[in-house]
């Protein structure tokens, strides 16, 4: 098999098909390996890896940072609340110091869109985008497909519709790239003031109503409200968003078939899903998670097989 | 790639496969506490025939067994043009105060066993670990590693290559030494 196309992770747009069956492929062997008695290789033991976080987070940067921990990389840990970005640094400079210290991979989370790919540009390491504004989020997207493909066999020929907050989604955008190179169809389910203009250029279509959307489909993927990232209220409530797009029991049970519930996290339990459908047997959240570890070690492998010494 | 010569032929490899048995039944007994284990891709094939064996000679259905893929113990990722693609690893066994015994097809720099038995060690503690190869190419180790049991020791020079065939693979058990490109 051929090596990845990429030297960065910085989006699912700039991955071919045959990168994310690699990763696929790869990704199967460390899930068998975080599943033994020791659950630790020692792959990445000469790399070392910089997790930059300038925007919060909780599970993709512990998600990371096992995985980093599970390669036996060094990793060393920055988040933007106790940096000298508040001191007025730019980010390339903030990076470049980083870097003088002889980093070789960069992890990064930042809050503008195109942070990751300006950084590819500017520095000398290899690149894992770990969400970058309302732009993308590639392992978000590659563990979600991964999840899939893991409980249907396949992705291709799949029906998914993504539930929630659209236009300020990178997991949407993210997921909407990777499923569709990956054969499935895709459309979205939410409030039209919470859908981005353009959305007909990627080949998605857009259910307005939550039942339709979800007799449609094999997974609802559902997102979040990110109210931090909305500035003027796109619906006039969150008990009324909840009332018209939550997902309970009773809606599932109104189905015509069976589907399977995922959520990227964090779940706002009783707006976007119910408790009683989140820990539900429909619900592949908590595979999710743990599928995260092992997408998240095979993304580093692979990127880390392109250093050269 | 020119052939050179043929080291062993189908019934060579039939005969080596069944001394080593017996050698192996003379150390191990009844194969009470021992475990098989082929490391991936090419010793799979070895470790395959092997058990085969022995189950016959020992008149037994159970020996445990188990293939050990050893990718991501390699000591050579960023030595490399090609990636390291991963096989499958079946080890639904503890090795936890087992005699192990490692197989592979052609041992040569003896970096491969270093990551074999390195991997070996995230299943459990063995009580011991013994090494099978089919051919020991000898004079070319990296490290002090040596194999218990050799089915043929040969001498080669770094522009040569051995190329042990299975039935099962490519349709024919033979082993070659061929000239590199």
């Amino acid at each position: 098999m051929s090596n990845l196309s990429v030297d960065h992770l910085l989006g699912i747009k700039y991955l071919k098909k045959s990168d994310i069956d690699l990763i696929f492929k790869t990704t199967d062997n460390f899930k068998k390996i975080i599943n033994q008695p020791i659950k630790k290789v020692p792959s990445l033991r000469d790399i070392t890896i910089a997790n930059l976080f300038f925007e919060n987070s909780t599970r993709t940067k512990l998600s990371f940072e096992l995985a980093e921990k599970r390669l036996s990389a060094d990793v060393i840990n920055f988040s933007s609340a106790s940096s000298s970005l508040t001191k007025g640094e730019t980010l390339l400079d903030t990076v470049n110091n980083i870097l003088a210290m002889k980093v070789d991979i960069v992890v990064m989370r930042h809050p503008n869109p195109g942070a990751a790919v300006f950084l590819s540009r500017n520095i000398d390491a290899k690149i894992v985008n770990a969400g970058d504004g309302t732009h993308e989020h590639p392992t978000q997207a590659l563990l979600d497909a991964y999840s899939i493909r893991e409980k249907y066999g396949e992705v291709s020929g799949k029906k998914i519709v993504i539930v929630g907050d659209i236009l300020h989604s990178r997991v949407a955008l993210s997921n909407i790239y990777c499923l569709q190179k990956l054969g499935a169809e895709v459309k979205v389910c939410g409030p039209s003031s919470l859908m981005p203009k353009h959305l007909h250029e990627l080949g998605v279509t857009h259910f307005s109503d939550l039942k339709e959307a979800l007799n449609w489909c094999d997974v609802a993927n559902v997102l979040r409200i990110q109210l931090e990232r909305q500035d003027v209220n796109y619906f006039p409530s969150l008990r009324e968003y909840a009332m018209v797009y939550g997902i309970n029991k009773v809606v599932l049970e109104g189905l015509e078939k069976e589907i399977t519930i995922m959520h990227p996290g964090p779940i706002n339990r009783g707006v976007e899903l119910s408790s009683d459908v989140a820990d539900s047997k429909h619900s592949i959240i908590l595979d999710q998670v743990e599928n995260g570890v092992a997408i998240r070690m095979a993304v580093l492998y692979l990127l880390a097989g392109r250093i050269k010494n | 790639m020119v052939v050179e010569r043929q080291i062993l032929n189908q019934k060579d490899i039939q005969i080596t496969i069944e001394r080593l048995c017996h050698q192996l039944i003379e150390h191990h007994d009844s194969f009470e506490n021992t475990v098989i284990i082929g490391v991936q891709p090419r010793g799979k094939f070895l470790s395959s025939r092997i058990i085969v064996k022995l189950k016959q000679l020992l008149n037994t259905a159970n020996l445990e067994s188990g293939s050990l893929d050893i990718s991501f113990y390699r000591d050579d990722l960023r030595r490399r043009e090609e990636p390291i693609v991963p096989d499958i690893m079946d080890m639904n066994l503890s090795l936890e105060g087992k005699n192990v015994v490692l197989i592979d097809d052609v041992m040569f720099t003896g970096r491969s066993i270093r990551s074999a038995i390195d991997a070996l060690m995230a299943f459990g503690r063995p009580k011991s670990v013994e090494l099978l190869i089919l051919i020991d190419r000898r004079f070319s180790r990296d490290l002090p590693i040596q194999p218990n049991y050799v089915g043929r020791t040969v001498d080669a020079i770094d522009s040569e290559r051995v190329i042990v065939e299975w039935n099962e693979d490519v349709g024919k058990d033979r082993v070659l030494m061929v000239k590199k490109d």
